[in-house]
């Protein structure tokens, strides 16, 4: 049972097959067995989840039937839980406990979704393997030696183990898409605007957005329907009204006109992704879909402009972080300087201290212009290719990364590891919807493909990535890992 | 645009972090690398294009200015480092 689909458990606990508690006890057993291998929870919430979970039992007897009633999630930990230690993977936060929930954290509660725990990440969602973590790398469960990617590698990791049915994560810069093709399942990024940020753990706020890590592109429909809406709380938040994101997924491709970037099937692209992908397109031919070459021609700026947005919003969000209201403080300041510095120091990781460098030197008296503003004009162009590209085509596909997972500790270099994002920045930075979705299997790794739509083109996407998975069986292959027999 | 360990401490100290001797250089190397990837976005002419702050070119949304929000000030406290009288404790400042 703990392999299926959200859409299937809801289907089984409708019919009684199952109870919210059976559902609920199978996870947090499996948790218990496996997720000292992986890493991929930080916090378990083992009571808290049983009682949400007698309480959606309690709701279908009272005819309560919301999609998600009694479904067991885990949210990445850059969520605020109220009363739940909510660290976004740093010894910053290691001892906050939230004092209220996100909005994307009410709104699942109000859904009666069950919330099993908090999953790892890379510290303030910053890197591409789930290795910055103040509480230690996760294990891809296709390969226990290889990252799960990252930022929301806990999320994705814990989704493909089956360690949960579903998950929340953040993609700030590929931070959903990438791990979810590292471990082969489903992860949306909707336009930038439609989930509401609020209690969510600020990175770079003119990019952060949250989205699902699932089983299906339907599950992924499912769960924006709850996320997305307007939040008079989050003033970046779009007043658009939310589709119904299942209603569509069945329209047919007869007539859909794909676009294929040139650029993200050049230099560097690994052939067994290439190939994956190139199967996968043929599948969407016989759907009746029509594919041409597109241009983006100023997609090879988009990591260096990705780096200087990203960091100098950064280096003001995480200014709060001053260990006098919350979190970590250092033992025995001499002074307030003193305990400023040696907080900050002593509370951040390298890799955030780096990005917190590389912001402030961006933004600092004199170089504004030269890095910031220069940035935000490239990010102009980034955008501007991508609405010509959109007047051609109805969606944009190629892969999601370059490769398929690479093992732990092999990219030490920063500028290494920041090229990982190279096919998935440019959609932070023009602010489009996208979603990774499973297409094949390279020696035994799974590989991912993206499909970008326009703005507030969630509907479309999931309706593109549903068609193919119902003609293919990629989403639905699992790991070795943790199969009981 | 290479960085030296000197350039590299003003920023640590804007940004209130605390770069021991040891590491500055390997710090500043790093830094280094990652702003010569920044770089290449200096090869295009970007003289007449309009900065994108939004990626929808949204406009913030106001609110009348009213106090919506409840008190919390004892639960959040219980949060902190060091209270004392609702306040919040820091080193002394002023001597």
């Amino acid at each position: 049972m703990i392999e299926k689909t959200a859409a299937e458990l809801s289907q089984a606990l409708a019919n009684g097959e199952i109870s919210s508690v059976e559902l609920t006890q199978s996870y947090l057993d499996r948790i218990k067995k496996y997720n000292e291998e992986l890493n991929s929870y930080i916090t378990v919430c083992e009571e808290s989840a049983l009682v949400q979970a007698k309480e959606a039992d309690k709701k279908r007897v009272h005819s309560d039937s919301s999609p998600l009633l009694g479904i067991p999630l885990a949210h990445k930990d850059i969520f605020c839980t109220n009363g739940v230690t909510t660290t976004c993977g740093s010894r910053m936060l290691h001892n906050f406990i939230a004092p209220y929930d996100a909005t994307v954290v009410g709104k699942f509660n109000d859904a009666g979704v069950v919330m099993l725990g908090k999953t790892n990440m890379d510290e303030f969602a910053m890197g591409s393997s789930n290795e910055t973590s103040f509480f230690g790398p996760v294990r891809n469960p296709w390969d226990t030696n290889r990252v799960p990617g990252g930022s929301s590698g806990g999320s994705a990791a814990a989704v493909a183990a089956d360690l949960c049915a579903m998950a929340t994560g953040t993609d700030t810069g590929g931070s959903i898409r990438q791990p979810a093709a590292f471990c082969g399942i489903t992860g949306f990024k909707p336009s930038y605007g439609r989930v509401s940020r609020w209690g969510m753990i600020a990175f770079a706020s003119s990019l952060d957005q949250a989205g699902p890590l699932t089983k299906s592109a339907e599950d992924a429909a499912l769960m924006t329907n709850v996320m997305a809406g307007l939040d008079k709380k989050d003033s970046t938040s779009i007043d658009k009204p939310v589709e119904d994101y299942t209603a569509t997924l069945n329209d047919s491709l007869e007539g859909l006109k794909i676009g294929i970037p040139k650029q993200h099937f050049a230099e560097g692209l690994t052939a067994d992704v290439e190939k994956g992908i190139q199967e996968a397109l043929c599948e969407y031919e016989k759907l009746g879909a029509s594919i041409t070459e597109v241009d983006l021609p100023n997609n090879h700026l988009s990591v260096s402009a990705y780096y200087v947005v990203a960091p100098a919003e950064a280096s003001a969000n995480l200014s709060r972080y001053d260990g006098v209201r919350y979190g970590y403080r250092c033992a025995n300041p001499v002074d307030l300087e003193d305990m400023y510095n040696r907080t900050r120091s002593e509370g951040f990781g390298e890799e955030v201290k780096r990005r917190i460098l590389v912001g402030t030197y961006a933004l600092s008296a004199g170089y504004y212009d030269a890095y910031y503003r220069k940035a935000q004009k490239i990010r102009r162009l980034i955008k501007n290719d991508f609405v010509e590209t959109f007047k051609e085509v109805d969606v944009i596909i190629g892969p999601t990364s370059p490769h398929t997972a690479f093992e732990l500790g092999t990219k030490t270099d920063p500028v290494t590891m920041y090229l990982e994002d190279i096919y998935t920045i440019a959609v932070n930075l023009a602010g489009l919807p996208a979603i990774s979705i499973p297409a094949g299997i390279a020696n035994g790794l799974p590989l991912g493909m993206q499909i970008v739509g326009r703005d507030f083109g969630e509907a479309k996407i999931l309706n593109v990535a549903h068609q193919f998975q119902q003609q293919t069986d990629w989403h639905r292959q699992k790991p070795n890992f943790g199969q009981e027999t | 645009m290479a960085l030296d360990k000197s350039e590299v401490e003003k920023i640590a100290q804007l940004a209130r972090l605390h770069i021991s001797e040891a590491d500055a250089d390997e710090v500043a190397n790093r830094i280094t690398d990652i702003l010569a990837l920044i770089d290449q976005m200096q090869s295009i002419d970007t003289e007449s294009v309009e900065p994108m702050a939004h990626p929808l070119d949204a406009v913030q949304r106001l609110r009348v200015d009213e106090i919506t929000e409840s008190d919390h000030r004892d639960e959040f406290q219980t949060l902190a480092p060091e209270t004392q009288d609702g306040l919040y404790l820091v080193p002394k400042v002023i001597e």
